[in-house]
């Protein structure tokens, strides 16, 4: 068991952060761990930029990840992946799924949705690794485009040395009932997908 | 066993364990969660109540008839049922009363970021704050036990990172049920209850004699403790401010309070007495600070953190390794630089109703007097449709106010349906007994949607999931005696135009109803629409209404299929026809 690890999730308002966090969380306690879980619901719900942190630890006390401190940012969105550099400690995995999903002044075209070369540069010059999850194809490939937080997670889930059926146990008990095959399969999807090398 | 819980999530549990069977609240972010699952536990009555002035009333009357009440509200709900507060603090009351108030360092979804510990030493009520869910969940039953002790209500104060975040919490023996007692007749005691000046002005030697004895409590209550450490650094903190400063701060001596007013003298005098430096570390203001202060103990405090937004760990360590109270350091960590990125505000969703209306208002150039909801969000571009955002209920005395001065503008109040429930009904009379001529628009989809869809008198539903009749706007507008009322589908762009042009010029008060279900609440979804690039000539009426599916593209405009929920507005203001479902080719069908 590690000392801690601490996990950031960045994505848009609407993609289901707060459920994929939740499950994050429990295999944490599942696990033996004392974990702790933060996210700001509200105004930003309605397509705004979302957060979450997610601690696991031996002893967990505020429920934020400091800045520098993030083992692992998930970003369920490209954009959304580049606010967080500052957060990253050294040697941090990205895991980013991609899929673009435009902000107001992009739209109004006031503004340029970065290049995903100046994303990964981002993250890359704080110190981070950069994992590209082929999260939203897969999970348009099952056939809705909510579970690519699922994906997401299977792909963490492969860096990681909790057992893989702690994983699967914990995503059919937290997602609706009528919904658990569907995201058992976008997970094993995620898992396949990583080869953990790094 | 141990369950993950948010701080909201064990509030309700708390209450539950402690017998609390009477809830009432109006929702706030981020207080809402807490009746909403108080409510579905086993035996308990739950309400959504008009406004936090009412629920506390609620509450106020269930303690008064020896019931053990819950009343939960944001913190600038506690403004409005301030009230209450005071008079409750005088009465005391016969069972428990407990009030969560949730406060909002950092604004996350509040129009200020008002300290309410303020509020406990302004109506002379304890307040209690706990760190994490485990301590949310206990301080419930405390406060209930000092309440019912000592005569007065108990408010919890959270805030919204506690009220937001997830911990463990032990999970207890259900309680059991106890079989409901057949009623009691009601204790009448006019000289404790009836706060006319002859009975309220013993009832003040009483208040204080009782704050006396809280203080003393709040020396040996294990809510407050001594947390030994170095003797360096005296770290004096509450709430989940206490989390942070664990992390930064981890061989100091702590003050730990889960009691904030009254404070404790003693454990203040003793920490002080223990180490070189006191160090107190409280969000917002310097509520704690100023105390320790009087006592004529040196303290650092507000010089250090400051008074403004929210705490983190990263925060509070950098101003202590600017201030020297901690290394920094040890070797400079090369600065992240951050980059420029395009922002992404909240804005309203695809298929919201409220596009329609805010799109008419800004077409017709209307001075907009505003409330708060989603509806608020009118106010960001490219809309700029809404001109004003106070408080609950605001718009429709701001836009009488407004409107007995005189502009040159057209104007409205724009209110929500929640909201107006809330606070509109009286200023809504307001206007009508003082032959007023303004115009208010209430912009109803059918449920209270920036707090996450709560049922409210217009939808038909309790929170207990009862079925109760549909307040109607509209009738409740013509029975005050309204002549000029209508009823608009917001997406009738043409009707829209026309009925505020009709409204705005009348010389009587009139209110407008503008009904449409909110798209997230009821999850319709037709197919997206797409864009005919022949016949778009680029005008921008689309980019304009500010819906997110649709961007500027090189020489047009695209629509995210995955986004859009084909309600169709853009269409129906697109100059060119340009604008449809997809046939089967691929084109547009207009
Ligand atoms: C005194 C007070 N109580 C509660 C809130 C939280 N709050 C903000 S908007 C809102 C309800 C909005 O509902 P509605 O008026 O129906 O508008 P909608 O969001 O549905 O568009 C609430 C409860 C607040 N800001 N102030």
């Amino acid at each position: 068991m590690k000392k801690k690890i601490d996990f950031l999730f960045a994505g848009v308002g609407g993609q289901g952060t707060i459920l994929v966090s939740n499950i994050l969380a429990e295999v944490g306690r599942r696990c033996g761990y004392d974990v702790k879980k933060s996210e700001v619901h509200g105004m930003s719900q309605r397509g705004g930029a979302v957060e979450s942190h997610v601690r696991w630890g031996e002893k967990v006390y505020a429920p934020v990840v400091e800045e520098g401190g993030a083992d692992f940012l998930l970003a369920f969105e490209m954009l959304e992946a580049a606010r967080w550099p500052h957060y990253l400690a050294p040697g941090a995995i990205a895991i980013i799924n991609r899929h673009r999903v435009m902000p107001p002044s992009v739209n109004l075209g006031k503004e340029k949705y970065p290049e995903e070369k100046e994303i990964e540069a981002i993250l890359t010059g704080a110190g981070g690794q950069v994992s590209w999850v082929e999260g939203a194809a897969k999970a348009l490939e099952l056939g809705n485009l909510a579970l690519a937080g699922v994906v997401l997670l299977g792909a963490l889930s492969a860096r990681l040395d909790e057992p893989v059926e702690v994983w699967v146990q914990a995503v059919g008990d937290l997602v609706p009932a009528k919904f658990k095959d569907l995201n058992v399969k976008a997970f094993q999807a995620g898992r396949e997908m990583t080869v953990p090398n790094n | 066993m141990k369950k993950i819980m948010s701080g909201n999530e064990a509030f309700a549990y708390g209450a539950y364990l402690a017998g609390i069977k009477i809830g009432a609240a109006y929702p706030g972010t981020p207080s809402t969660e807490i009746i909403d699952n108080f409510s579905k536990y086993p035996g308990v009555y739950a309400e959504w109540s008009t406004n936090e002035k009412v629920a506390f009333d609620v509450g106020a009357g269930a303690a008064y008839a020896g019931g053990r009440a819950l009343v939960a509200m944001k913190h600038v709900g506690m403004n409005v049922a301030a009230e209450a507060l005071f008079y409750t603090s005088y009465t005391g009351m016969k069972g428990g009363l407990v009030v969560i108030n949730a406060d909002d360092p950092g604004m996350h979804s509040s129009q200020n970021e008002q300290d309410n510990r303020h509020y406990a030493r302004f109506a002379k009520v304890p307040m209690l704050e706990p760190s994490d869910s485990e301590e949310a969940k206990e301080s419930v039953k405390v406060a209930l036990e000092i309440s019912e002790t000592f005569d007065t209500p108990v408010v919890v104060r959270t805030t919204t990172r506690l009220s937001h975040s997830l911990s463990l919490v032990e999970m207890e023996d259900p309680v059991a049920d106890e079989a409901p007692a057949e009623p009691v007749a009601y204790e009448r005691n006019a000289s404790k209850y009836v706060m006319v000046p002859a009975y309220a002005r013993p009832r003040h030697p009483v208040i204080e004699e009782r704050l006396k004895k809280l203080a003393e409590f709040a020396e040996t209550t294990p809510l407050n403790r001594i947390e030994p450490g170095d003797d360096q650094i005296g770290v004096i903190t509450s709430g989940v401010v206490y989390q942070y400063a664990r992390e930064v701060f981890p061989n100091a001596t702590f003050l730990k309070l889960g009691m904030v007013y009254p404070l404790p003298n003693g454990l203040i005098r003793e920490l002080a007495g223990r180490v070189k430096q006191v160090v107190v570390i409280e969000e917002l203001d310097p509520f704690i600070e100023e105390h320790v202060r009087l006592l004529g103990i040196q303290t650092r405090g507000k010089d250090v953190f400051p008074n403004i937004g929210e705490f983190s760990p990263g925060r509070i360590r950098r101003c202590a390794q600017e201030a020297g109270l901690i290394p920094g350091p040890d070797q400079p960590t090369a600065a992240v630089t951050m980059p420029q990125l395009p922002g992404r505000p909240p804005m309203l969703c695809p298929g919201c109703g409220h596009r329609g209306l805010f799109y008419a208002l800004q077409r017709l150039n209307v001075a907009a007097f505003g409330d708060i909801g989603c509806y608020t969000l009118g106010a960001a571009p490219p809309l700029n449709a809404m001109h004003t955002c106070g408080c609950m209920g605001a718009s429709i005395g701001v836009v009488q106010g407004v409107d007995r001065v005189g502009v040159k503008d057209r104007t409205v109040a724009v209110i929500g349906d929640s909201t107006f429930f809330h606070a509109g009904v009286a200023p809504l009379i307001s206007l009508k007994y003082n032959n007023s001529t303004s115009t208010v628009i209430v912009v109803d989809n059918r449920v209270t949607a920036m707090t996450g869809h709560q049922d409210n008198p217009g939808t038909g539903k309790t929170l207990q999931g009862a079925d109760t009749p549909v307040i109607k706007i509209d009738e409740l507008a013509r029975g005050i005696g309204f002549k000029k009322v209508d009823v608009v589908n917001p997406y009738e762009f043409r009707t829209v135009v026309d009925t505020i042009k009709d409204h705005v010029q009348s010389k009587e008060p009139s209110l407008i109803l503008a009904q449409y279900p909110c798209v997230l609440n009821i999850r319709e979804r037709k197919p997206a629409l797409v864009v005919d690039v022949e016949k778009c000539n680029e005008c921008g009426n689309c980019i304009r209404i500010g819906c997110s599916p649709i961007t500027k593209v090189e020489g047009g405009v695209s629509i995210n299929a995955e986004l859009c929920i084909g309600c169709g507005f853009c269409a129906t203001i697109c100059s060119q026809g340009a604008i449809g479902p997809q046939n089967k080719e691929g084109g547009t069908d207009q």
